[in-house]
């Protein structure tokens, strides 16, 4: 077990993507997740690695596309406009079957937007992160220490299933520092070519050539992948959905947030438990693969959701969905950077419970 | 206990810093902790602060709306953040920098010369060094030797010739805190 | 009986789908032949890009990889920072190097990457039928510019390799075309040492190589032969335009 650290979220991400045998960074700065490259830049020469800054976040993806296609651990990061770049670039990363890591670092939007913390990437990420049918897994933390337990996560399960996962986090998580146990050390870099017959390496005289690619010409072959990469979506589903529970047991109103509010959330609960509202949380994790079954779970026992989140309503509508409309699914959002204080969630929970 | 401490005044001033370091004795001391940053483009000049949360319970949001501690390196600071101050919390005002009193009476308050005193130091980017020093002398948040520990982890290689001037910067602050202890005015 | 003539290794049986008369194959055949020449078909990985070409990942023989349009040299970039010891090219179109990916060109070859870039300039947009391409000439008709290119409203043809010759960084330079056999002769000459540059780590290399697009010219491919000699090449003059051996050589002759 390695000790405890003091650092950044952003600087976990970055430290954790090293340690999971990571050695190619590819980016372009952008508020509030500079960090990442920043740390990126003093480590990776060190140890032999890759940092490379970009000229724009599409090259920066398409970087991220040809060392994917090695069968290497790569990755990128930005925040909201820059990820709006990388679009193109996470469908042809689908397309491909390609494993890859993405951070985004959230901020206010549309537009140039602002700097400051956001969920409202929510649909944009879940949804269609880029042309075509597809998703990418996404995970949301809320600690510095889910920062880098979930950077670990993202690779292996972008391997596993053969797409690429995005870190979702919002500006706080980025900036904030907590104590953090960072993971083990990958040791042997040849961890991370195993089972990766795919991957281009050169084919060594020895076996036909690999190609990556997601042109199909033919529609029905097109359909074949679309349905066969859904396939992977529903066992991802059933095997990987990850959420936090808290003080759910006898709650008659549930919270469901991530990130930032969900942290803010927890006091308001904690509040709200003393003045003697049962109330709990349901945190996903998951974004996608989103904990539909739990929240259908709670909805029978509880009288109605709360969903807390810095965007207009975006995952209020998968809560909805999840819950088939059966509970009311009430908001306490704020956007454009400002984030509800303890003191407005308590009022949300407290008007949800007169 | 738990200590949400806000560190408010100008980029440049070391606050950030000050309140990394407080946060860092945190974690030598196996405490619960948060540290959250503004951030926004002024890099120097314009307002910054930090905030630090310490805590024997696991932390919720690192977001704090009442503070029980309050450091103030400029006026601006001490307007915005005063009346957010939870009731019986304790305000530390560098009072060379700001010329005006606190106005609550249900808060206790401390006034320290701190960046006189810096640069009667020849440091005077060290006043909040000083802050802390008196901070940590007045409410144990953390203990005073964990916290010189905590200098000497947090310090940049960059900067490290200028570990001494901190320590004494932080002696300093608990000497002047220690003193007016003593010798209540 | 003496076999006189032969595919080269590095491609594939896979048959064309190009067009009657493209040069597509021609220079296919050259980038095949300098990679077997250079025996570095098990460590070579090839780009594909978006054009006519797209599907040359089933042409050549050796590992391939499809990138979207424009950003084989940021793509190629990755590959060989993972794989530094692999030999790396793109292929790609006027359309994909020259407008979309211009940016990810000029990068690319301002680092200097080590990699091999083949650039087909025909000055027009094949795949999608024929409309007006970066490289298109003053005054050709196409689809998009139906009265002819006309400079005040769509601006002047890019001249690549001169472009690329106001930076540092790159090795290797060169123009050629593939309109008569001597210049199929030179040209293959140029795309073998834009990969022995690689292989030997000196650096960016990029082959322009002024093509033909006989179906949307409109023209036979004798004429569209003919149209390179008279139109293309007057604009896009044949030559090297940065040679850092040859530089380094006559530095030390003096």
């Amino acid at each position: 077990m390695s000790e405890k650290a003091l650092m950044k979220g952003n600087e976990a991400i970055a430290e954790a993507a090293i340690r999971c045998g990571c050695r190619h960074y590819f980016g372009y700065p952008i508020t509030p997740q500079t960090e990442i490259a920043a740390y990126m830049a003093k480590r990776m020469p060190k140890i032999g690695g890759t940092f490379l800054q970009a000229e724009s976040e599409i090259a920066a993806i398409n970087m991220v596309y040809g060392c994917a296609s090695t069968g290497r651990r790569a990755m990128t990061s930005s925040s909201s406009p820059g990820v709006s770049l990388k679009a193109e670039g996470m469908s042809y990363l689908a397309g491909a079957d390609l494993p890859a890591l993405i951070v985004n670092v959230q901020r206010g939007g549309p537009g140039l937007g602002g700097i400051q913390p956001s969920q409202s990437d929510y649909f944009f990420m879940t949804r269609g992160p880029g042309h075509g049918d597809f998703h990418i897994i996404v995970l949301a933390p809320a600690t510095v220490q889910e920062m880098a337990d979930l950077t670990r996560l993202a690779f292996e399960l972008g391997e596993k299933y053969r797409m690429p996962a995005m870190l979702l986090a919002d500006g706080t998580m980025g900036q904030m520092m907590e104590p953090v146990v960072l993971p083990e050390e990958q040791t042997d870099p040849a961890e991370v070519m195993k089972g990766k017959p795919w991957a281009v390496t050169g084919t060594g005289m020895k076996r036909p050539h690999n190609i990556i690619n997601s042109l199909y010409l033919k529609p029905d072959e097109l359909e074949k992948t679309n349905i066969e990469r859904f396939k992977r979506y529903e066992q991802l589903e059933r095997d990987e959905t990850r959420w936090e529970e808290y003080l759910m047991d006898d709650a008659e109103i549930c919270v469901v947030s991530t990130g930032i509010t969900a942290r803010v959330s927890k006091n308001a609960i904690a509040e709200c438990r003393r003045r003697g509202i049962k109330v709990g949380m349901i945190r996903p994790i998951t974004l996608f693969p989103f904990p539909k079954a739990p929240l259908a779970k709670a909805a029978e026992k509880v009288k109605c959701f709360i969903t807390v989140e810095l965007n207009m309503g975006q995952m209020s509508e998968d809560v909805e969905l999840a819950v088939r409309c059966s509970k009311p699914v009430a908001m306490c959002n704020r956007v454009g950077g400002m984030i509800p204080s303890t003191d407005e969630v308590v009022a949300a929970i407290e008007k949800e419970a007169k | 206990m738990t200590y949400e401490t806000v560190m408010a005044g100008f980029g440049g001033q070391g606050l950030l810093f000050s309140g990394k370091v407080l946060a860092y004795a945190g974690l030598l001391e196996g405490r619960e902790l948060s540290w959250l940053p503004s951030y926004g483009p002024e890099m120097r000049g314009g307002t910054c602060n930090c905030s630090v949360i310490i805590s024997d319970e696991p932390v919720g949001s690192p977001i704090i709306a009442h503070p029980n501690v309050l450091m103030v390196m400029n006026e601006p600071s001490l307007d915005k953040f005063e009346d957010a101050v939870a009731p019986g919390g304790t305000i530390f005002v560098d009072s060379s920098l700001i010329a005006r009193k606190v106005r609550r009476a249900d808060v206790d308050v401390v006034y320290i010369p701190a960046t006189q005193m810096a640069t009667e130091m020849e440091a005077a980017s060290l006043a909040n060094m000083i802050m802390l020093g008196a901070i940590v002398e007045k409410l144990g948040c953390v203990k005073s030797e964990t916290m010189l520990d905590a200098l000497k982890h947090t310090i940049s290689a960059r900067k490290a010739n200028l570990l001494d001037l901190n320590l004494k910067a932080v002696e300093a602050g608990r000497r002047f805190m220690a003193d007016s202890a003593a010798s209540p005015a | 009986m003496a076999v006189v003539f032969e595919k080269p290794k590095a491609l594939t049986d896979a048959v064309l789908h190009y067009c009657p008369g493209c040069t597509h194959g021609i220079v296919h055949r050259l980038v095949a032949e300098a990679i077997d020449k250079l025996g570095i078909e098990g460590r070579t990985i090839g780009i594909a890009p978006v054009g006519c070409s797209v599907m040359a990942y089933d042409y050549f023989a050796c590992d391939m990889i499809e990138a979207s349009h424009g950003r084989a040299p940021a793509v190629a970039t990755g590959v060989k920072r993972s794989l530094p010891d692999s030999i790396v090219f793109t292929y790609q179109g006027d359309g994909d190097l020259a407008s979309i990916g211009l940016c990810e060109t000029v990068s690319c070859a301002c680092r200097g990457e080590n990699v091999t870039v083949i650039f087909i300039n025909n000055a027009i947009y094949g795949m999608t039928g024929g409309q007006m391409a970066p490289t298109s000439l003053v005054g050709q008709v196409t689809q998009t510019s139906p009265y002819g290119r006309d400079p005040a409203t769509q601006g002047m043809p890019i001249r690549i390799c001169e472009l690329l010759a106001s930076l540092d960084a790159p090795a290797y330079l060169a123009r050629v075309a593939v309109n008569s056999v001597p210049n199929v002769r030179k040209a293959g000459q140029a795309i073998l040492k834009a990969f022995r540059n690689q292989v030997e780590g000196k650096g960016f290399s990029l082959v322009e190589v002024v093509s033909t697009c006989p179906t949307n010219w409109g023209l036979t491919p004798e004429k569209a032969c003919q149209w390179v000699a008279e139109k293309m090449i007057p604009f896009y003059p044949l030559g090297v335009y940065r040679d850092k051996d040859a530089d380094a050589a006559k530095e030390a002759a003096k």
